[in-house]
């Protein structure tokens, strides 16, 4: 079965539990894909021998119970993973080992997945390119020119060309779903408190959710499944009956409300992510579903209030990096204090240490009521926005991103352009809600894009069964041609 | 409002990261570019607005004040650049 790594994760299963292909074809055919792909850059560890020694296992004794039986798994590097290197695409990571395993990626393997490698991502998931990652750029399968987004952008590459049958990214303002959107596949940011954050490399704390990417919604349902649930290692985790995505996935979406916000047709949005909304929307309506216009007055400051909140969260979350406990130390200095300073200044890299410069000057005495406590009323105003639209709608339809996937080098040298391409998934990580990103149609140079469907807290089921509905209907195929190989 | 060069070596010294002097005019510009971004948030009244202090419904879970691991000092160094038997070490810091 040479073609099985091209197939959806679901698919995959069904030939694991009868018997098609054992756990270990699969991971060899997987290890050989990610040998024969290395100009994509999409690795930064890879644990072959250990994959195989599982695969092994499984075969052994296999239990097809589970809703991972057998599968080799990548995930993003910013998951700590026993005894396997945890980067966080930081060079002040880079010798660090933890002894302990992240809640979400001990969820994957309870459920019978085991370790495949640790994708490349922007440092401490801060970008929206992979082009901050210390262990260098991704590149898109797509083209060999082109972003795969960020910052979960050795995911969304790894997926799109067959190097892990599904993965897991972490969302702060975008990072699952802009990648899903550049490389057409699919993406889940869900409801905070959902996915444990214990054991992930913290970048934004009051933002940060792990999540699915898959090829299809339901791949997206069975690696939620699997990988959500309440940790008591996590302390905003939230304590609720485990739910069964995949078995309650279901089509019809006839008399649901959908809404859409007017906010978001923004200034210079190009036509065709105009048409790609209009044809999201003509989708649902043709299903059964009911359009009905909406509001939300505040969405033009979610990205400003972002970068007030997310570099503030990041400026103390990143404070442990001391050259001190574990990571990088710098060999120069002549006392402590020069430590810190040189061992911070050789071991981040120019994004991270301009966000934790902002954090620190919107923390420090002074400025904290005109900077830190502003955007936690405005936050409080975006999310009240939501709250609002949701006694009026089941779920809200928005484009994911303002364009398909950028070129390399394209808005390095532009800090707040390359930020502006967070402007339609930010607003949903400030309000703490589920939301989805969907593979829609492709632009006039062939690039893929993405509309995002956004749900009600702990709604991820609705949003994820629309998805199912639109996937079924929207006819979109990835193509993509193995440049690489 | 606007950042000069002295208030950022400030702010890096705060922050425990030195800055290299070649690379402190772009990083200004930038800086200045983001704050400028930042500062239409400043377009908003938020005199009667209530802060947002947690995005969840629930209140922080407390737990019970015990030790649920411990005896781990052999991992917690594992990971340290330098270290003796039982401690971190570093810089000397009292003469």
């Amino acid at each position: 079965m040479s073609n099985i790594t091209n197939q959806s994760l679901s698919e995959i299963l069904k030939s694991i539990k009868s018997k098609k292909i054992s756990s270990l074809e699969l991971t060899q055919a997987y290890i050989k894909n990610i040998e024969n792909a290395k100009k994509l850059n999409a690795f930064v560890t890879t644990t072959f021998d250990q994959a195989l020694e599982n695969a092994k296992k499984f075969d052994n004794k296999p239990n097809n119970e589970q809703l991972l039986s057998g599968v080799p798994l990548a995930v993003k590097d910013l998951f700590c993973t026993e005894n396997v290197k945890t980067t966080a695409g930081s060079n002040i990571l880079n010798n660090f080992i933890p002894s302990y395993e992240s809640t979400v990626t001990k969820n994957l393997w309870n459920n019978g997945a085991f370790l495949l490698g640790k994708l490349n991502c922007d440092e401490f998931a801060m970008g929206s390119s992979n082009e901050t990652s210390f262990f260098g750029n991704v590149i898109n399968p797509i083209g060999d020119h082109l972003v795969p987004g960020g910052s979960s952008g050795g995911s969304s590459s790894a997926l799109v060309a067959d190097l892990t049958p599904a993965t897991i990214g972490t969302d702060t303002g975008g990072s699952i779903r802009q990648p899903a959107s550049f490389t057409g596949t699919v993406g889940l940011k869900p409801t905070y408190g959902l996915c444990s954050r214990w054991g992930i490399v913290a970048f934004a704390s009051s933002l940060d959710q792990a999540g699915p990417m898959t090829k299809t919604v339901n791949d997206c349902s069975i690696m939620l499944e699997a990988m959500s649930g309440f940790d008591d290692k996590d302390s905003t985790s939230i304590n609720k009956k485990k739910e069964t995505y995949s078995k309650n996935l279901k089509d019809n979406i006839k008399g649901l409300k959908i809404g859409i916000p007017k906010e978001y047709r923004v200034d210079n949005m190009p036509k065709e992510i105009d048409e790609l909304w209009e044809k999201g929307k003509k989708i649902l309506k043709d299903l059964g579903a009911q359009l009905i216009d909406i509001s939300l007055p505040h969405t033009k400051y979610a990205l400003p209030t972002y970068y007030i909140v997310a570099p503030a969260e990041a400026s103390s979350n990143l404070a442990r990096y001391d050259g001190v406990r574990y990571g990088y130390r710098s060999q120069k200095g002549k006392d402590l204090i020069e430590m810190y300073e040189n061992t911070r200044s050789e071991g981040f890299g120019d994004e991270v240490k301009r966000r934790i410069l902002i954090g620190t000057y919107v923390l420090s005495s002074g400025y904290y009521d005109a900077y830190y406590l502003k955007a936690q009323k405005v936050r409080q105003l975006i999310k009240k926005d939501f709250d609002d639209s949701f006694t009026k709608v089941d779920a809200i339809l928005t484009p994911s991103t303002p364009s398909s996937a950028f070129k390399i080098g394209e808005k390095t040298n532009d800090p707040v352009s390359m930020y502006l391409n967070d402007i339609f998934t930010v607003p949903v990580n400030l309000a703490g809600l589920p939301a989805l990103s969907l593979p829609a149609g492709l632009d006039k140079q062939g690039y893929p894009l993405g509309l995002q469907l956004i749900g009600k807290a702990l709604d991820e089921q609705k949003i994820l069964n629309i998805g199912y509905a639109f996937e079924k209907n929207c006819g979109y195929k990835n193509e993509i041609k193995k440049w690489w190989l | 409002m606007s950042l000069d060069k002295e208030k950022i070596k400030h702010v890096a010294k705060l922050a425990r990261i030195s800055v290299d002097e070649a690379k402190v005019d772009s990083l200004t510009k930038d800086l200045n570019s983001i704050f400028k971004f930042i500062e239409q948030l400043n377009e908003l009244n938020t005199d009667k607005v209530e802060p947002l202090t947690s995005i969840l419904n629930q209140s922080l879970r407390s737990r019970k004040d015990e030790i649920s691991d411990g005896k781990i000092r052999e991992k917690i160094l594992k990971n340290s650049p330098k270290k003796n038997e039982e401690f971190f070490v570093v810089p000397k810091v009292v003469e």
